[in-house]
């Protein structure tokens, strides 16, 4: 598509805005992987309301855009193998890590924390790996 | 009340911010990674646009305290550990494997049919299976 490029700042700019608001305001580090990751875990309930409203906000702000602009395009893959094995990996992987592309990405790279830049590092590495076995060299995907 | 709907706010932020970036777009993400193929560049866009914002919110808590709280939560270990990198690589390639990180996968969840959904639920086994992990990475505020 053309100007892509516009897209992607215009709405980099709008993440960043979520993670501004949400640090100055509540006082909290906008990252997906731990806002989900601690509202499943049982135990604990600290700010669990919280989490399930900024969720909410996530998952229903562009059912609401794509109402009047045509993004719908996923291009998710229909294989439930692969489906299956990348939201393990994702699922686990991000936990561990303590940190996804936006806590150690956005959040952490902006604030020039180390972890944020070794894990981001890190997964982008493993990620170019994996798509150059995957795609370039065996085609599978 | 007050600290709900800023979560709300930013929250519908984030999710506008995935979608009209093309965070959603597993082709997108795909080619970001895709050095050797078809290389896309629109992600560098996306964290550039991201970080600008969030660099400003640093300096602005750099000296004052939140809105609606008494303090930050804030993570405050420096570690390189080896749960940091071993998770990081393992997101790495199931992101690369399905073009779907956390966040997209939450805000595609309405719109992108079964893959989608198929993609969140294994996530959130993910997720709880790492309870049973003796080492994660420090515990910290939200990553």
């Amino acid at each position: 598509m053309f100007a892509d490029w516009i897209y992607g700042l215009l709405g980099g700019l709008l993440i960043g805005l979520g993670g501004l608001t949400l640090l100055v305001f509540n006082g909290r580090i906008m990252g997906a992987s731990g806002i989900l990751g601690k509202l499943i875990e049982t135990g604990q309930a600290n700010e669990k309301f919280e989490r399930l409203i900024f969720l909410a906000g996530v998952f229903g702000a562009p059912l609401i855009i794509l109402n009047f602009a045509d993004l719908h395009e996923t291009n998710i893959t229909t294989n439930p193998f692969q489906l299956i094995t990348a939201g393990l990996l994702v699922g686990a992987g991000t936990r561990i890590a303590n940190g996804c592309t936006s806590g150690h990405g956005v959040c952490g790279i902006s604030r020039l924390s180390i972890r944020g830049l070794i894990a981001t590092a890190a997964y982008i590495m493993a990620g170019a790996l994996t798509m150059a076995f995957l795609r370039s060299f065996w085609g599978i995907i | 009340m007050k600290r709900l709907v800023v979560s709300l706010l930013s929250g519908s932020l984030f999710g506008s911010g995935l979608l009209i970036s093309g965070m959603t777009d597993t082709a997108k993400v795909q080619g970001w990674l895709d050095i050797l193929g078809h290389w896309d560049p629109t992600l560098a866009f996306v964290m550039a646009g991201a970080i600008m914002p969030m660099s400003v919110a640093w300096v602005i808590t750099a000296k004052n305290t939140p809105l609606f709280d008494l303090n930050f939560s804030m993570p405050t270990n420096k570690r390189i550990d080896v749960p940091l990198v071993t998770g990081s690589l393992l997101f790495g390639m199931g992101w690369a494997l399905a073009g779907l990180c956390p966040g997209p996968s939450i805000a595609a969840l309405g719109f992108g049919g079964s893959g989608v959904i198929l993609f969140f639920f294994a996530m959130i086994v993910g997720m709880l299976s790492t309870k049973f992990l003796p080492h994660k990475s420090a515990s910290l505020a939200d990553g």
